[in-house]
């Protein structure tokens, strides 16, 4: 067991990168993981069994899309027969009403559906997915007349961020519990989209606004979680509550990451649980102990007060736009880069946005859609 | 639409069936989990979620715990609904 390092609280287990939807935003590696090197249903079970013996609280199933996977009810009722609390993370557009029914009956207690905007219309521009919308409401409702909790993950952006007091309005129609306000994260494929859905500082403050202000007038109705796009903020998130810290994330083939982006930091070989079980891993892997705790920080996050609330922010941002993994976090304002970076997404968002180009599963690019 | 639940003595607080509060025997320590998010409750906090099976009201808890205490009542009761109705504001926590 282990001795002073705590037990991870969560573990986001992806179980595919094969997904319906075609999100220019998805953040997701541009190397996607091909559907015959996945981990099978005995290593995921497997994985399941060493998670619960960690002391792991929470299993996110979550892809790609997770319901390609038809095995996915063995691991829902696998991880609740093992106590964790079991969240399925969803596009929903693969969901039928049994199966959902189904997966419930076997212990599932959490669904959390995406959305790309509240516009029917938009949201299938965005997503590349026509009836997709449509049939992402007629599952929430599912949720709902089912009895289970429901969190609406809405990604928002330059492209749809006029509709954030729609999309609050839609939740509470849905009878949602909880909404995430996500802001795009330019990993993997979104980062060849950037300047399509970089928002404007006028975008956010409005948007901002109108979040402080549900948050008051819906307290004890709906929960809604909002962190501020990163281009614009003053101090990194605490990404993944700190590196190595209370997550992990396991990729399709079983890569055990310590974020969903990490794979984007070619230097580290990364674990996986084919070879070795998850508590060595979490204990002993390289990339896992590298950026932990606070010994590994420059100067001036080292000194910071903020240090074991930022833990450093994040680490694939670091290495994406200052090409050193171990540096300060560009998004704070005490990384000598923090102006330059603040200046480009100013800059790129003033311009008309360009097209989006879509994700394919063969990878190819593709023509975007016209609106 | 649904409305805030708002604590009063008379209510009856059930921890709603897709919040679990449990003792995880690994850690070894209580968690409130519910979608996204785990909660350590302190002691006094774990005395009072015990509680909260749908049976009993909080003025009963409150009582309870001023006995076991040897404390006012009255405040006891107000520093109970505090700390629950931040819950129930969070969705973990609802009447019976």
């Amino acid at each position: 067991m282990l001795k002073e390092l705590k037990a991870p609280l969560a573990i986001l287990a992806e179980l595919s990168h094969r997904c319906p939807l075609s999100c220019a935003y998805c953040s997701n590696p541009i190397e996607l993981v091909e559907k015959n090197k996945e981990l099978d249903t005995n290593d995921w079970l497997r994985v399941i069994d060493e998670a619960a013996d960690l002391g792991v609280h929470q299993i996110h199933f979550s892809g790609g899309e997770p319901t390609v996977r038809k095995d996915l009810e063995q691991m829902v009722e696998h991880a609740h027969k093992r106590k964790l609390y079991t969240n399925l993370i969803t596009s929903a557009v693969l969901l039928t009403r049994e199966r959902l029914e189904k997966l419930k009956k076997l212990g599932l207690e959490h669904v959390q559906v995406s959305f790309q905007d509240s516009e029917r219309e938009n949201a299938n521009h965005i997503g590349n997915f026509k009836g997709g919308h449509e049939k992402k409401l007629e599952v929430a409702k599912w949720v709902r007349e089912l009895g289970m909790p429901l969190t609406i993950n809405a990604v928002m952006h330059r492209q749809n961020l006029q509709n954030l007091g729609n999309m609050i309005k839609m939740s509470v129609d849905l009878d949602a519990d909880r909404l995430e306000v996500a802001n795009v994260q330019y990993y993997g494929w979104a980062l060849k989209n950037r300047a399509a859905f970089m928002p404007t500082k006028d975008q956010l403050e409005s948007s901002m606004e109108i979040v402080e202000k549900a948050r008051k007038d819906l307290k004890g109705i709906l929960v809604i979680d909002y962190v501020l796009p990163d281009y614009y903020a003053k101090r990194p998130k605490s990404c993944m509550g700190g590196w190595g810290r209370q997550f992990l994330n396991i990729s399709p083939e079983g890569k055990v990451l310590p974020c969903h982006a990490a794979e984007t930091i070619k230097s580290f070989k990364f674990d996986n649980v084919k070879d070795k079980s998850l508590s060595w891993i979490w204990e002993n892997s390289e990339p896992f102990n590298k950026f932990r705790g606070t010994d590994w920080m420059p100067s001036p996050c080292k000194t910071c007060d903020r240090r074991e609330i930022d833990w450093g922010g994040c680490r694939c941002q670091a290495l994406a736009l200052t090409g050193d993994v171990g540096a300060v976090d560009p998004t704070c304002e005490f990384s000598p880069l923090h102006e330059k970076i603040f200046g480009s997404a100013t800059e790129e968002s003033s311009h008309e946005a360009p097209e989006f180009i879509y994700r394919l599963p063969s990878n190819q690019e593709v023509e975007p859609v016209k609106k | 639409m649904k409305e805030r639940l708002l604590l009063k003595n008379e209510t009856i607080p059930i921890i709603p069936s897709h919040v679990r509060f449990e003792y995880n025997e690994v850690r070894k320590e209580w968690v409130l989990l519910a979608p996204e998010r785990a909660l350590y409750p302190d002691p006094i906090a774990i005395e009072v979620l015990k509680k909260c099976d749908g049976k009993i009201s909080i003025q009963l808890i409150g009582e309870d715990l001023a006995k076991k205490y040897k404390a006012p009542v009255e405040k006891i009761i107000k520093d109970i609904i505090t700390m629950l109705q931040d819950l129930a504001d969070k969705g973990f926590l609802k009447k019976c």
